[in-house]
């Protein structure tokens, strides 16, 4: 079985991704011959029915394209639409826009690290199964991930699909006691947050570097969140209006999501590994300690090692969550109006994913005549393909089941959201 | 894997359609509850969760998501004969979601504006809920649902009793935690008056008005709110029919009750 240099090897059902995909790796005569990372889940159109929506509307229809990662698309929508309305919101939103997110990169990073990741690493079918020998990991990732949730509901009153944000602000402030209680457990979050970047430092990494160019937000002297300018490994600096210059989007047969490549470059990654090689400098004071002591260097290339950035981040959002906190004093309104016009507007934010970018072109009653939505998943795809090439190739020597895992692994370093990027997996491998 | 504890566990499988995954992730999101349940039941199926796939039957199934794509139609009628109890969680299973916006308008062009090669795209006109192709046992709603609902609901099933969720509308949620009508005093347009209770009544709480997430009020599956009542009051505060429209084609647009209220005449068309 494991020596055979023709096969196929086949998963139809990939889990602990949010979504539906599949995989399918031939190999012929001893070398891959062929990875198709196909994604499956059923399109829903949402460029298509925003046409026509009021220019306010987009916050709360977005976020609908992703359960995990609402936040994301609130912030990318309200972005775009303010750019083509021409309105720029208070320092006091913008940071209480930031703690918010925060709250989602903790919630988003702790289901990933312990429910999806970890279970790989340790070897398990599933956190639940692990809890039977781990219960007191799992039960630490459970509150991290609680405080996330928490974090969203005091800010915006609900963690999946928010209410309290708008174009132009948020509908009131927060009430600053209800944001000190938070504090408290923010407070002893960080400290599992701590725990969580020293227990994936300890985890068995294989050796495998990937060179892929990487892009992400890069914003003086902070770490990239809510707001930024695009920049690449390869040099590139460009704002959100000139994403689609640089970003070209390609439908491809086998996925419902569509593939990106740089306009003259080839496949690039978005995500916590992007982000990090590309500002590890503006991580905080402590998160850039353990981030030392989990032997990062400034860059990581290790996609692997995915699941400690993701930790770091974490701790990062923690730490940047209580910061804004206690620098929260709500004054004015709690947002601005925002008059439509006739435009168009961009806004890129970094989700939890990678860089997520909307466009929206608004005629002059403020209706929207057309959207465009480029999630971090579909960006991502064809580098997970390049990996899993490289992976594989590597590897034949084991078994189909043993394989299968692997792979099922390299892909889940990258957190995929099918249900953004349309959805995800199910894997064969052939060795005809 | 095998089980080796004598007692037979309930087994609980969770099912995706076409969604967001956000119903599916209110049963991760019970992070207090999460361990605890796993002693109760044995999480048979539910791919976010676990690579392990036990086959059925089912005692309990949860679906999430619409039918919008004819091997959905096939796969749903398949997880219905072994599921003892199948449970629609959320507004895509329930009413269609906000998918169900391409309903009302023509699917080819829809796909023509996201897709540059529509023919590689299989998907059905029309997005519908899990009901419309099979039987039903419960249906949880919102988008997303709520945990605390959510876990009555299983609890329910797990004892064999009927889950205790409210049918009455929204305001009576406003009422019970002391806010203020915001229609009334304000004059904030609010659906909350024909949208069922659930969410705890937490828009308005926000100083906004219900954006109907939980569907129209229905009372033992028949329609109960007085749509036509509240489009009236929307349109005595000035708000236009094109915009009263919009309003109730969101979340739950396959609901008739909402789509329908208003004639969808030229100025009345979302698109």
């Amino acid at each position: 079985m494991t020596h055979r240099t023709d096969r196929s090897l086949h998963v139809a059902g990939l889990a602990r991704v949010e979504g539906e995909g599949a995989m399918h790796v031939r190999v012929d005569k001893g070398e891959v011959v062929g990875v198709q990372l196909e994604i499956y889940e059923p399109p829903r159109f949402f460029e298509a029915f925003l046409r026509g929506r009021r220019h306010t509307e987009p916050p709360d229809i977005t976020a609908r394209i992703c359960g995990i990662c609402p936040v994301a698309y609130q912030m990318s929508a309200c972005l775009a639409i303010e750019d083509a309305c021409g309105v720029t919101v208070s320092p006091q939103i913008q940071d209480l826009r930031r703690l918010l997110y925060c709250g989602e990169w903790i919630e988003s990073h702790a289901l990933h690290i312990y429910l999806l990741h970890a279970p790989d690493f340790l070897g398990y079918e599933s956190a639940i199964a692990m809890a039977a020998d781990h219960r007191e990991l799992v039960e630490r990732g459970l509150a991290l991930k609680k405080a996330g949730n928490d974090l969203l509901e005091t800010v915006a009153g609900r963690a999946i699909h928010p209410i309290n944000v708008r174009v132009g602000g948020f509908y009131r402030w927060p009430e600053p006691g209800a944001l000190g209680r938070l504090a408290e457990q923010l407070r002893v979050a960080r400290d599992v947050a701590v725990d969580t970047v020293r227990m994936a430092a300890g985890f068995d990494f294989p050796d495998f570097t990937q060179e892929h160019e990487m892009m992400a937000l890069s914003s003086p002297g902070q770490y990239p969140i809510e707001a930024g300018t695009l920049v690449t490994t390869g040099g590139r600096a460009f704002p959100a209006r000139l994403f689609e210059e640089h970003v070209i989007e390609e439908q491809v047969p086998h996925s419902t999501a569509l593939h990106a490549h740089l306009n003259g470059g080839d496949h690039y990654l978005v995500g916590p590994t992007a982000r990090y090689t590309l500002n590890s400098s503006a991580l905080s004071p402590l998160a850039a300690e353990l981030a030392r002591e989990a032997g990062l260097g400034r860059e990581c290339r290790n996609p692997f090692r995915s699941i400690v950035v993701r930790a770091v981040e974490t701790l990062y959002a923690v730490d940047e969550a209580l910061r804004l906190i206690e620098a929260y004093e709500p004054s004015g309104p709690s947002y601005v109006d925002v008059p439509p016009r006739a435009g168009v507007g961009y806004g890129v934010t970094e989700a939890p994913r990678g860089v997520l970018y909307h466009r929206y072109e608004l005629d002059a009653d403020g209706l929207v005549k057309t959207a465009r939505i480029v999630p971090p998943t579909s960006q991502n795809q064809a580098s997970i393909e390049h990996d899993l090439y490289d992976f594989v190739s590597d590897r034949l020597e084991l078994s189909d089941e043993q394989l299968q895992w692997q792979c099922e692994q390299a892909i889940r370093n990258y957190d995929p959201c099918i249900s953004c990027s349309a959805h995800f997996l199910d894997f064969t491998v052939s060795r005809s | 894997m095998t089980d080796t504890s004598a007692r037979r566990l309930p087994t609980l499988a969770v099912w995706k359609f076409t969604s967001c995954d956000g119903c599916q992730l209110t049963l991760l999101d019970c992070e207090d509850e999460l361990l605890p349940l796993a002693g109760q039941v044995r999480i048979a199926h539910f791919l976010e969760a676990s690579r392990e796939s036990l086959p059925g039957p089912y005692d309990v199934s949860l679906v999430e998501g619409s039918v919008s794509t004819p091997d959905e139609i096939d796969r749903l009628k398949r997880i219905r004969e072994v599921s003892g109890v199948l449970v629609a969680i959320g507004a895509c299973a329930t009413a269609g979601g906000i998918q169900a916006l391409r309903n009302f308008a023509d699917v080819d062009e829809f796909r023509s504006v996201v897709y540059a090669r529509p023919e590689y795209v299989q998907t059905l006109d029309r997005s519908t809920p899990a009901s419309a192709h099979v039987r039903v046992d419960f249906e949880l709603r919102g988008c997303p649902i709520d945990k605390r609902q959510l876990l009555e609901v299983l609890t329910a099933y797990l004892v064999g009793r009927k889950p205790n969720i409210p049918r009455h509308s929204v305001c009576f949620e406003c009422k019970a935690r002391g806010t203020t009508c915001v229609m009334v005093a304000h004059g904030t347009p609010c659906l909350g008056p024909v949208t069922q209770a659930g969410c705890g009544a937490i828009c308005p709480a926000y100083s906004r008005g219900c954006f109907g997430c939980f569907g129209p009020v229905a009372v033992d599956g028949a329609p109960a709110a007085n749509v036509t009542g509240l489009v009236e009051r929307l349109r005595a505060l000035r708000m236009a029919d094109d915009d009263i429209v919009r309003a109730l084609r969101t979340f739950n647009s396959a609901a008739p009750e909402f789509s329908d209220a208003v004639p969808d005449g030229p100025s009345g068309r979302t698109r």
